[in-house]
């Protein structure tokens, strides 16, 4: 393919166009996050309701000039309000809550927006009239260019400008400023801090709605906006420094650029090179291009900490009679229930591998999907393409989420608290985001289908007894090493990074191994779950996949060590049983249902439990 | 002989200057005491000193070796120990654990994996924590002791690794009068069991005067005075740091 100027030129636009959305979404989460310092997962449902709500006002309006924009910037308006709303009513309750919760929080809200969403829209792809006015095409050098993307170009500089005049020119801009370096200093100010967060969340799901309003002319509509928005804004936000504008604008311009050239030159990889770019800002920049280093943590991941004892002897004897259950329930219980079994155990061992860096490393993990994802499709691809079988499969599958972990811990362990959170989120976004778009490959999403097992293992009952044995010695494996002094070590640089330094204790080298164990027991539960499945999809490397792991800790408790399985259990049971009887309500109700959860019991199920107990 | 000379060291932190062109020597065995008033720079001082800071520049001799540059694990190995001015210890883990843990540390590298923490250096810890008087609390969590008791663990952490230097930032704060000195006459009598130096900050002054072989005086980031307790107290200088003029020390 020859590239003439006018194929350069067009390119550039478009990447011109693309930074300035991705910079308005970007620039919402991230002020979002500079004064409230909380990761709204939620992000991407109001960019989602921006642009439904656009479709539908710019139908309703007379198709004029004035209708047109005017259905835009009435549907951001509006939007804006219903974030005001969901952060008072659910929000509000939880700012001093650790902040997983919080984002449990958001994920539940997230769950809530899709499902009213598609109660309000349906499900069928919406398609927005065009900009009156702005239908025609440029001619540039034998290229034509759509006259809209001009609008949407000029949107991000405005933006910009217009968030600097209210940063640096307005009373409420000053607050917010302020906020973000210090959040006790508003108190100081005499602000009603109340009113302030209201302000600043209407501000930034304004800026997202309003994105996605302004997209509806060039892009198709569609219940995947909110998740597939995310990645990208994600990775703008952490390239750009988190709580920075000015850095979202330059990350967004490069990311933007970086995606309409990367798609010229290797259209399949825009998101490795991407993902490349954003490597390479976080070696050399680890709080992004113009972010700040965290201040002193404000919080822990927990309320309270207490010491980690091995079991008492009613303890062990109960777990040891749960043991003896699970070895003999396949000559109770039929082919369907051993089919249950199997998935919570695959789902205890997966958040178990997540408890390991995050309950005891305290290292705030939400992109666990990653490894879990990687899994799957390393079992699938290596039976697939190289026939291997079964174990062996199941070995290659631990190995690749080792590897992939020792990179992306990589940059991990230079990063705590939020960051972190965001920078793994940012790399699990990542392979979601390959698995769909290499198609050749993955098979996009259908996924890779047709998996068969081993003769030894096809069975039922005989691939229930491997996955039990699997588990059984992994969990065991994660007990040992938290009894262990590298266990200890990790809880250490858990309550205090300064002080195990000072001690002589190698920080980053044990989380980094741990993140490694961790994502390699990750992996071999994706890679069970897909022998299981007879499938890798994209599902599973997806945010939902993530925040899976993180229910179930929450719901068996983070402090506890058996709080994984506890928690699989019982999310398990919720989750089958609100989608066999609710039908499509069923994202509602657990949307719901985390919400009232995490609002009511920040501890979690085992962890209400010990604490009761330890009174 | 001196065992740390602390040469020309400067610090800025964005515009702030904490730290410009401090010198000062500390001998074997002494108690020195670095005061000055709030934001002197003192902990600053210490954070460069034991490494968590790299300072702009000049250079840290400790018995021989250059210490800027090494990050706060290698000074470790290089036997200096540190208590924070916020005791940080570690609140999930008893106090025996605590101790074992800091026994455990070697450095570089991984802690081992193969057996339980309970099977290393229990023994030891326990005589650690008899050192300073707090084996009796040894299996109750950390995060229950009281705040007295918590400054003491924290020198039985910083003691495992034998150090040749202890570092202690504001030991006494938030103490009574009685635990002061008790921990103070714990503090000298290790020092003259273990032949180990300690450089202390402190806010009282009745504590520096009573224990501190020497002392020296950081003001705006720089060290306007040094000598014993008497000569310090006469210093027109220091008195017009802390107080402006017109008062004293005697109060
Ligand atoms: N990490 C930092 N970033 C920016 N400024 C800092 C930092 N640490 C210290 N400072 C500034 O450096 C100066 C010296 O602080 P330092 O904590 O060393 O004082 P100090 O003598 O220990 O005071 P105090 O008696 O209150 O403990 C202060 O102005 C402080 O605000
Ligand atoms: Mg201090």
């Amino acid at each position: 393919m020859s590239l003439g100027i006018g194929d350069v030129l067009v390119q550039l636009l478009n990447g011109l166009s693309y930074s300035s959305f991705l910079f308005l979404v970007a620039a919402g989460l991230s002020v979002i996050f500079g004064v409230t310092r909380i990761i709204n997962l939620a992000h991407g449902s109001f960019y989602m309701l921006g642009a439904y709500l656009a479709v539908s006002l710019t139908t309703l309006f007379p198709p004029t000039v004035i209708g047109f924009w005017g259905g835009i910037v009435c549907a951001a308006l509006v939007i804006g309000l219903v974030g005001v709303l969901v952060e008072t009513l659910v929000l509000r309750r939880i700012y001093e809550a650790p902040e997983l919760v919080q984002l449990l929080a958001t994920f539940g809200i997230l769950l809530v927006i899709q499902n009213v969403t598609l109660k309000i829209w349906g499900t069928e792809e919406l398609f927005a009239p065009r900009a009156p006015g702005l239908t025609g095409s440029l001619r540039l050098f034998g290229r034509s260019f759509p006259e809209y993307h001009l609008v949407l170009i000029l949107m991000g500089p405005v933006v910009l400008g217009l968030l600097w005049l209210l940063s640096y020119r307005t009373r409420w801009g000053v607050l917010i400023r302020a906020a973000t370096q210090d959040r006790d200093m508003v108190g100081a100010l005499g602000v009603n801090d109340r009113v302030l967060f209201q302000v600043v969340f209407f501000l930034g799901t304004m800026l997202a709605a309003f994105a996605g309003a302004l997209r509806i002319p060039v892009d198709t509509i569609n219940l995947q906006m909110d998740l597939s928005v995310l990645t990208e804004t994600f990775v703008v936000v952490v390239v750009g420094g988190m709580g920075s504008v000015l850095g979202a604008y330059l990350a967004a311009l490069l990311i933007g650029l970086l995606h309409a050239f990367g798609i010229m030159i290797f259209p399949k990889i825009t998101l490795v090179l991407m993902s490349l770019v954003m490597a390479v800002v976080l070696v050399f920049r680890p709080y992004g291009l113009l972010g700040k280093p965290e201040g002193a943590a404000r919080k822990g991941i927990l309320a309270i900490e207490l010491p980690i004892k091995p079991g008492s002897l009613s303890f062990n004897v109960f777990w040891l009679g749960v043991l003896v259950v699970l070895l003999v329930a396949p000559m109770v219980v039929g082919s369907y229930l051993q089919t249950v079994l199997i998935e919570i155990l695959i789902l205890a061992l997966y958040a178990a591998s997540l408890h390991f860096v995050l309950g005891i490393g305290g290292l705030p993990s939400l992109g666990h999907a990653a490894y879990f994802g990687l899994g799957a499709y390393a079992v699938a691809l290596a039976t697939s393409l190289l026939g291997v079988p079964t174990l062996t499969s199941l070995t290659i599958a631990a190995f690749a989420a080792v590897v992939a972990a020792a990179i992306f811990g990589w940059f991990c362990i230079r990063l705590s608290g939020i960051y972190l959170a965001m920078l793994t989120l940012a790399f699990a976004q990542i392979m979601w985001s390959i698995a769909l778009q290499w198609v050749d490959l993955t098979g996009g999403d259908n996924g890779i289908l047709g998996l068969y097992r081993s003769p030894a293992f096809a069975s039922i009952t005989a691939y229930y007894y491997l996955v039990l044995s699997i588990c059984f010695i992994a969990v065991l494996i994660m007990r040992h090493l938290v009894f262990a002094p590298f266990g200890y070590a990790l809880r250490a640089a858990r309550d205090s990074v300064l002080r195990t330094e000072a001690l002589g204790i190698d920080v980053r080298l044990h989380r980094w191994i741990a993140l490694i164990i961790s994502g390699g027991f990750g992996g071999l539960a994706g890679g069970l779950q897909a022998l299981q499945k007879g499938g890798a999809f994209p599902d599973g490397l997806s945010v939902s996949q993530s925040i899976d792991a993180l229910v179930v800790i929450l719901i068996g408790g983070v402090q506890t060590l058996v709080g994984p399985i506890v928690g699989a259990a019982a999310y398990f049971g919720v989750k089958t049983e609100i989608m066999r009887y609710l039908g499509d309500s069923w994202q509602l109700v657990l949307g719901l249902t985390i919400i009232l959860l995490v609002v009511l019991f920040p501890q979690g199920i085992a962890g209400f439990v010990k604490q009761r107990a330890a009174r | 002989m001196s065992l740390l000379q602390v040469r020309n060291i400067s610090k800025t932190f964005g515009g702030v200057q904490a730290l410009r062109g401090v010198n000062f020597s500390l001998d074997e065995g002494q108690l020195l005491a670095l005061i000055g008033p709030n934001g002197a720079g003192k902990s600053t001082c210490f954070n460069v000193l034991n490494g968590q800071l790299r300072p702009d520049s000049g250079n840290i001799i400790l018995a021989g070796r250059e210490l800027v540059g090494l990050n706060a694990r290698q000074i470790w190995q290089h036997g200096v120990g540190r208590t924070f001015q916020v005791a940080a210890v570690y609140g999930s883990m008893t106090v025996v654990e605590n101790v074992q843990l800091a026994l455990l540390s070697k450095g570089r590298g991984l802690l081992p994996v193969r057996r339980s923490t309970s099977h290393y250096f229990r023994s030891e810890a326990l005589n650690l924590l008899e050192g300073v008087g707090m084996h009796i609390q040894a299996d109750r969590p950390a995060s229950i002791l009281a705040y007295g008791d918590v400054k003491r663990l924290e020198i039985a952490m910083a003691l495992a690794n034998k150090p040749k230097l202890l570092l202690m930032d504001e030991p006494t704060a938030g103490m009574a009068p009685k635990e002061r000195h008790e921990l103070m006459q714990l503090t000298c009598n290790l020092v003259k069991q273990r032949g180990m130096s300690v450089l202390f900050t402190e806010h009282s002054m009745d504590v520096v005067f009573s224990y501190a072989d020497r002392l020296i005086v950081l003001s705006g980031g720089t060290i306007i005075a040094a000598g014993d307790a008497q000569s310090i107290r006469n210093d027109p200088a220091v008195q017009e740091a802390y107080f402006g003029t017109g008062k004293t020390f005697e109060i």
